[in-house]
């Protein structure tokens, strides 16, 4: 009966996210254990992401950033412990209305078919139609688009792109989803030094606006000056979690990534930097 | 609701913005308008093309005396023709003319459906061996001799194969949530010599009428058309064109790729479970009555796509009419060229469609820089 109803009615049943209040968490991960094949990808994870902070995932190839990730977009069945999402276990929400709580941006955009990148930014906005907010679809598309830069190309073929200018594109379809949660993977790797900071300045606008941030970087400069959170993973746990100017040490760091590293606060503004130990 | 903060959230950036670019949106009701125009001229053409259609032929009837024929038909004053004239236009021209229409809007459509649930341009009913998955089964339940559905009975064998078929190519050729072109074109090959094969194993087995029977309905052709066997594919036609629109937006989604198709609320489970379904209903559709006709569900959706953008809203109903359109002027063909003989349609299609398979493949081989 409830799937014949959910068939027919096209977005009428959707429960809309309700306003969220500041610090309220929107994505949980309780004692989260992951296995793929056999191999045990994540372990009693511990990871809240609440309204308005920016938590940067960071840690070494293989540690299970990305794993985590999927988790709490609810890609992933968590095998042992528990991914609540907006207060509910994961598994409660049907797929319309995850979508309507959380964005993820993944690793690598593809397109199969050459759709213009004004379109590709509008399926941003798909999980709205036949709701009150489909009025917003136009704004959100503009100020998304705005907000990456992509507004210069908005008629030209995804496939034309150079895989910066994609993965901008990707990244404004995500904004344009207009979700409380969101969950970028990477969301640097293809960008150039301005983009870069453009994309970080961007996690921290809409964490200001009352959005839970959760990227996963590899540069940790990036995640010191943005991140109000840094959790660091090793082979699948935690290993530690905290403010970076608190948790980004030396010691911690270079034994996390098998690779010394200094760490010194930067002249001016005091956030950490993070140089690997070389000899000359 | 953060609605209202989200708008203030943009970073403001002078340098690389965009303030005096076209704003984003100004294109869409131009690319509405030209899919409106595309709809009016594929619908005008098709319309001329089936009036031409019932009109040639070794028995001419005067393109007036269709239309009066058909009007006294359905009781809007005209005038019935004279018993031969009667008798082609009614017995012989229209079955034939409507199932060329079905026939064609199922490849159309199921062409466009292929290429959206597989991501992929170069998935087509009979280059990766649906078609041929489905003529097992029609072949097999005419050299068995089956009735058990009466009328119906080629049709079900067909979609019946032609299921089991899509899934299996479905699950040979996808890996980690992909379909690589190479497997996917490979995978058919493999398809289509077991289909073929199988299709052997019948022929071998069946007499002599049943062996005439096999062959001429292998090579594609309409030839045979009367309104039982209409009949006996609108069904199957008929839900799967119903059906398939109201997944357009669905497959938009779906080109970004299965995950993020699900972050954005689309079930991809199901969405892929009813579209396997539509394209085995659409493909038996064709396959039961016309035989093997290649390459129509991959050239139509292909061109428009060039005129009209990869949007699934215009290209499944658009599929729909250009496949009706290209297989009523080729039936048309197939009569007519060749006066008082008649060429093979699906010969025909493949005589046009391979040459431009050829080219795509060229051209999506030189686009990815080689075969991954």
């Amino acid at each position: 009966m409830k799937a014949l109803r959910r068939l027919f009615a096209a977005g009428s049943d959707r429960e809309l996210p309700a306003p969220t209040a500041p610090g309220s968490p929107l994505a949980e991960a309780r004692g989260l254990g992951i296995r793929l094949g056999r191999r045990q990808v994540l372990d009693a994870v511990e990871l809240t992401a609440r309204a308005g902070e920016v938590v940067a995932l960071v840690g070494p190839n293989g540690a299970g950033k990305s794993t985590l990730l999927a988790a709490l977009a609810a890609d992933l069945p968590a095998g042992s412990g528990e991914i609540r999402i907006d207060g509910r276990p994961a598994a409660d929400w049907s797929p319309p209305e995850l979508a309507l709580r959380r964005a993820v941006l993944p690793q690598s955009a593809a397109l199969s078919f050459p759709f213009p990148v004004e379109d590709v930014v509008r399926m941003g906005r798909a999980p709205w139609a036949g709701t009150a907010k489909e009025d917003e679809d136009d704004v959100a598309v503009a100020s998304a688009m705005e907000a990456t830069e992509v507004t210069r190309f908005a008629a030209r073929p995804f496939s034309a792109l150079s895989g910066g200018e994609r993965a901008r594109v990707a990244l404004a379809r995500v904004l344009a989803q207009r979700a409380p949660l969101l969950l970028l993977d990477e969301p640097t790797a293809a960008l150039d030094l301005r983009h870069q900071e453009l994309v970080l300045r961007i996690c921290r606008e809409r964490a200001a606006a009352g959005d839970a941030v959760v990227v996963v970087l590899h540069d940790l400069g990036l995640a010191a000056a943005y991140a109000d959170r840094a959790v660091v993973l090793r082979d699948g746990r935690v290993a530690v979690d905290g403010p970076p100017a608190e948790v980004f040490t030396g010691e911690l760091l270079g034994e996390v990534y098998r690779q010394p590293v200094e760490v010194f606060p930067h002249p001016r503004t005091g956030a950490p930097l993070v140089v690997p130990e070389r000899t000359r | 609701m953060t609605a209202t903060t989200h708008d203030t959230g943009v970073v403001k950036d002078a340098s690389g913005g965009s303030g005096e670019d076209s704003a984003p949106g100004t294109d869409t009701p131009r690319r509405r308008g030209n899919a409106f125009v595309l709809t009016v001229a594929l619908s005008a053409a098709l319309l001329v093309g089936c009036l031409l259609s019932a009109g040639l032929g070794a028995y001419h009837i005067p393109l007036g005396d269709v239309l009066s024929s058909v009007q006294h038909r359905i009781g809007l004053g005209g005038h019935a023709l004279d018993r031969v004239g009667e008798s082609v236009l009614w017995n012989v021209r229209l079955p034939r003319v409507v199932l060329a229409l079905l026939v064609g809007a199922s490849l159309g459509c199921a062409g466009a459906l292929m290429q959206g649930v597989f991501g992929n341009p170069l998935a087509e009913p009979g280059v990766i061996g649906i078609s041929a998955g489905a003529a097992v089964g029609a072949v097999g339940s005419i050299a068995l001799g089956l009735t058990f559905f009466g009328n119906w009975t080629i049709t079900v064998c067909a979609f019946a194969a032609g299921l089991a078929t899509v899934l299996l190519v479905y699950a040979l050729s996808r890996s980690g949530g992909r379909t690589e072109v190479v497997t996917l074109i490979l995978t058919g090959i493999a398809v289509n010599a077991f289909a073929g094969a199988l299709i052997g194993l019948f022929i071998f087995f069946a007499d002599n009428a049943q062996i005439t029977q096999i062959t001429f309905w292998q090579l594609g052709s309409l030839a045979q058309a009367t309104w039982p066997k209409v009949l006996a594919v609108l069904p199957c036609a008929v839900l799967g064109l119903l059906v398939a629109p109201f997944y357009a937006r669905k497959l938009d989604l779906l080109a970004l790729g299965e995950r993020p198709a699900r972050h954005l609320g689309v079930d991809v489970e199901r969405l892929r479970i009813v579209l396997v379904l539509v394209v085995a209903l659409l493909t038996a559709a064709a396959v039961a009555v016309a035989g093997i006709i290649t390459f129509v569900g991959l050239l139509v959706p292909h061109l428009l796509r060039m005129a009209n953008g990869p949007g699934h809203r215009f290209l499944i109903p658009g599929s729909a009419l250009g496949g009706a359109l290209v297989l009523v002027a080729g039936d048309l063909a197939a009569r007519t060229v060749a006066d008082p003989a008649e060429l093979p349609l699906g010969v025909l299609t493949a005589l046009f469609g391979s040459p431009f398979f050829f080219w795509l493949l060229r051209r999506t081989r030189r686009r990815q820089g080689g075969w991954a």
